[in-house]
């Protein structure tokens, strides 16, 4: 393969040589290095797939959940109740209403129990021998309120027979889902014989099912019936939270960092107060929930467990990464563009204003969306302003009593029933990771866009 | 190159129009006296004084680091964004101190309008890159009159027929060079009486620096222009008065013919010749 009329190839020359030699060991070291990286990286990967894998396998079970299809009769012997009060002439507003009021504190008083009883009497094959409490422990506790519930809103009822779709108790889908050991001797079994035989059969007779727990993504939490626990409160505490944090923390944080970036003069003090700001990111969170506990409180008397408060003490966290965000953004712009609006005659609050911040936009906002999603995370300061009491109720407005929904998890994961908690713990780990990769997705498609358009 | 040079000195530099007025006997219009510089701890100007004529084109030469820059960016104060910078002496434009206590900086500029090296259009469209400075300074009565004033501060750049079908198109998006004209007609669009500019052309190809010399050359029949720059070349085909720095200290200045023809100091003589720089 030689070809005449190259040139003739010369000797290396010594100094060519010696480069060869370090080109090995060069190239060597670069080699072990690439494959450092690649060892990091897959073991980086391989601990965020077991966390992965680990929430699913334990999470996704608790998205179904044993329900039973009953066929209820509100039975009138069972019911011992007037007929709703129909308003009589001439009877009076007040009178009326302290009837009314009669009326709904006897249904109140009813023995609903006995018309689930009666429900799952007539759904139990004939012939099987089960007794009262056995019976009643495979609903889950809720079962007569839902039924009373469905009563006062349609009094029509009374006689009548309706189909109900009723959550099984945790026990029992425990049970259904085989999360419990068959072989453990009754001693040790939280449901009798004929309970656990009667799910079987049921679930062998599709009166029993699993299917799609909604409950988890519209009901509170609930201690008394476990299988009714959900995150509707926890999501609503956490918005509240969220939406108090995005009002305070980006105006504020966004002002702070501008004036010191392009107004506040250079001086010991600014140095002063750029390293506390720096050193405030890095402060425990835990000590910012002491803070609130003490300021917000005990000192302005701000209500408990309210996502005000919650709000409040976030946004003191998430303001110091705010600021400095913003603050290395308005450093990443390029003087041309402040000296050519200020060559113009434009003031430095216009230069501010029109060009420098629409610049900077895109990386203000998702410094602000990272921040935000941080604080959606925490747990540790709202421990400590009384979010983790257990609230059955859907907060109304920002001061109502609420939890959140990192405190509902670990709410949920200290739960004396473990069996039937670790996979809702699960859960609503997933619902929340899925909420902050929703808020990082949003930071980076807006980033994106915005940073085209500019 | 230099082929090119000479074609565009022949093509682009026409012979003073017949019976124009000599330029150094145009009406002072900025009076410089003994103008210092410190950034910091460093001098970096000393003792400058000189008159900057009305209408015609100044230029200042002189290697890397000499001051001429400094020396342009006190005229319109923008030095005085830049942190540590003391400027001393004074400077007068129309017999108005610049330095002033009440001087408000922000009138001066929009009467001192400046072009810097690198084009630096806003990144907005072309129409709201010219309308920026009249909408800020209350120029503009109405929508019509801003229109006016940015269709007439184009064509005045030599700008308007190339985009006069992309107006809402970023500014960004032009070339180099038309970019530079966008800067400006920017400057333009604020009525300034005096236009600043900072080596305008150092980061053009030859072609758009020849067109932007062409426009250089036609502005000064309505406005008071210094330029920077780095090449003796431009400064002999666009100016009329030149002024030469060395280590932060105005060496020599006079009318261009006689800076480049003619100079008196040896240290000129050597800059021209090419020997320092």
């Amino acid at each position: 393969m030689t070809d005449p009329t190259a040139p003739a190839r010369k000797q290396p020359s010594a100094r060519t040589l010696q480069v060869r030699a370090s080109l090995r060991r060069r190239h060597l070291s670069e080699q072990i290095f690439r494959i450092m990286g690649i060892v990091a990286i897959c073991a980086a990967l391989g601990f965020v797939a077991l966390l992965f894998t680990d929430v699913l396998r334990k999470g996704i079970p608790a998205f179904h959940q044993a329900t039973l299809h009953l066929d209820v009769t509100y039975d009138p012997a069972l019911l011992e109740i007037d007929p709703i009060p129909v308003r009589a002439a001439g009877q009076s507003d007040a009178d009326f209403r302290a009837q009314m009021l009669r009326w709904q504190r006897g249904i109140a008083m009813l023995n609903w129990n006995k018309v689930v009883e009666a429900a799952m009497r007539a759904a139990t094959p004939a012939g099987f021998e089960i007794d009262t409490k056995s019976l009643l422990s495979i609903p889950e506790t809720n079962a007569r309120h839902v039924l009373r519930e469905a009563f006062v809103a349609d009094p029509s009822l009374m006689g009548q027979t309706r189909r109900f779709d009723l959550l099984a108790s945790a026990n029992a889908d425990n049970w259904s889902k085989g999360n419990i050991d068959r072989t453990l001797g009754d001693a040790q079994q939280q449901l009798s014989p004929s309970a656990r035989q009667l799910i079987d059969t049921f679930e062998a007779n599709g009166t029993l099912t699993q299917d799609f727990a909604w409950g988890l993504f519209t009901n509170v939490d609930s201690r008394a019936a476990p299988a009714s626990a959900g995150l509707a409160g926890a999501f609503m505490g956490s918005l509240y939270m969220m939406l108090v944090v995005i009002c305070l923390s980006v105006p504020i944080g966004v002002a702070s960092a501008i004036y010191l970036e392009e107004f506040a003069p250079k001086s010991r003090l600014t140095d002063l107060i750029e390293v506390n700001i720096n050193n405030l990111a890095a402060v425990p969170s835990i000590v910012f929930g002491l803070l609130g506990a003490a300021v917000f409180i005990n000192f302005f008397n701000l209500p408990r467990s309210a996502p005000l408060v919650g709000g409040l003490v976030l946004t003191l966290m998430t303001l110091p990464t705010i600021i400095i965000a913003t603050r290395a953004a308005l450093q990443g712009v390029s003087p041309a563009l402040r000296q050519a609006a200020l060559g113009l005659g434009a003031s430095k609050t216009q230069m501010v204003f029109h060009h420098v911040l629409p610049v900077t936009f895109p990386s203000i906002l998702t410094a602000t969306i990272i921040g935000v999603a941080q604080a959606l995370g925490e747990t540790a300061p709202l421990l400590l302003i009384g979010m983790n009491a257990f609230v059955a109720a859907v907060p109304g407005s920002p001061v109502d009593q609420a939890t959140a929904l990192p405190v509902q998890i670990f709410l949920w994961q200290g739960n004396e029933n473990r069996n039937f908690f670790e996979a809702r713990t699960s859960a609503a780990i997933m619902v929340l990771l899925g909420l902050m990769i929703l808020l990082n997705a949003i930071a980076i498609i807006l980033r994106s866009r915005l940073e085209k358009r500019a | 190159m230099d082929m090119l040079a000479g074609k565009i000195k022949t093509t682009l530099a026409p012979d003073a129009p017949q019976g124009a007025v000599d330029p150094l006997n145009n009406r002072t219009r900025i009076a410089a006296r003994d103008v210092t510089v410190h950034y910091g701890a460093k001098q970096a100007l000393f003792d400058v004084s000189i008159d900057i004529p009305d209408r015609a084109v100044t230029a200042f030469i002189g290697p890397s680091g000499c001051g001429k820059s400094t020396f342009l960016r006190c005229i319109n104060r923008m030095n005085d964004t830049i942190e540590g910078a003391k400027v001393g002496g004074r400077i007068e434009l129309d017999g108005e101190d610049v330095y002033a206590p009440d001087l408000d900086v922000v009138e001066l500029r929009a009467r001192v309008g400046m072009v810097f090296q690198k084009p630096n259009p806003f990144p907005k469209s072309i129409y709201d890159n010219v309308a920026y400075g009249p909408k800020i300074h209350g120029i503009a009565r109405n929508r019509a009159d801003l229109d006016e004033i940015v269709i007439s501060s184009l064509r005045r750049a030599g700008l308007f027929e190339e985009v006069k079908d992309r107006l809402n198109e970023p500014g960004t998006g032009l070339s180099g060079g038309q970019q530079q004209r966008l800067c400006i007609a920017r400057a333009i669009a604020v009525g300034p009486e005096v236009i600043l500019m900072d080596e305008p052309c150092s980061a053009l190809d030859p072609i758009a620096t020849a067109i932007i010399e062409e426009l250089i050359d036609e502005l000064r029949q309505n406005y008071t222009i210094v330029i920077v720059t780095h090449s003796m070349q431009q400064a002999a085909r666009v100016s009329q008065k030149t002024a030469f720095f060395h280590l932060g200290k105005l060496i020599e200045e006079g009318r261009t013919e006689d800076i480049f023809t003619n100079p008196v100091n040896k240290k000129t003589q050597d800059y021209i010749m090419g020997r320092i720089g």
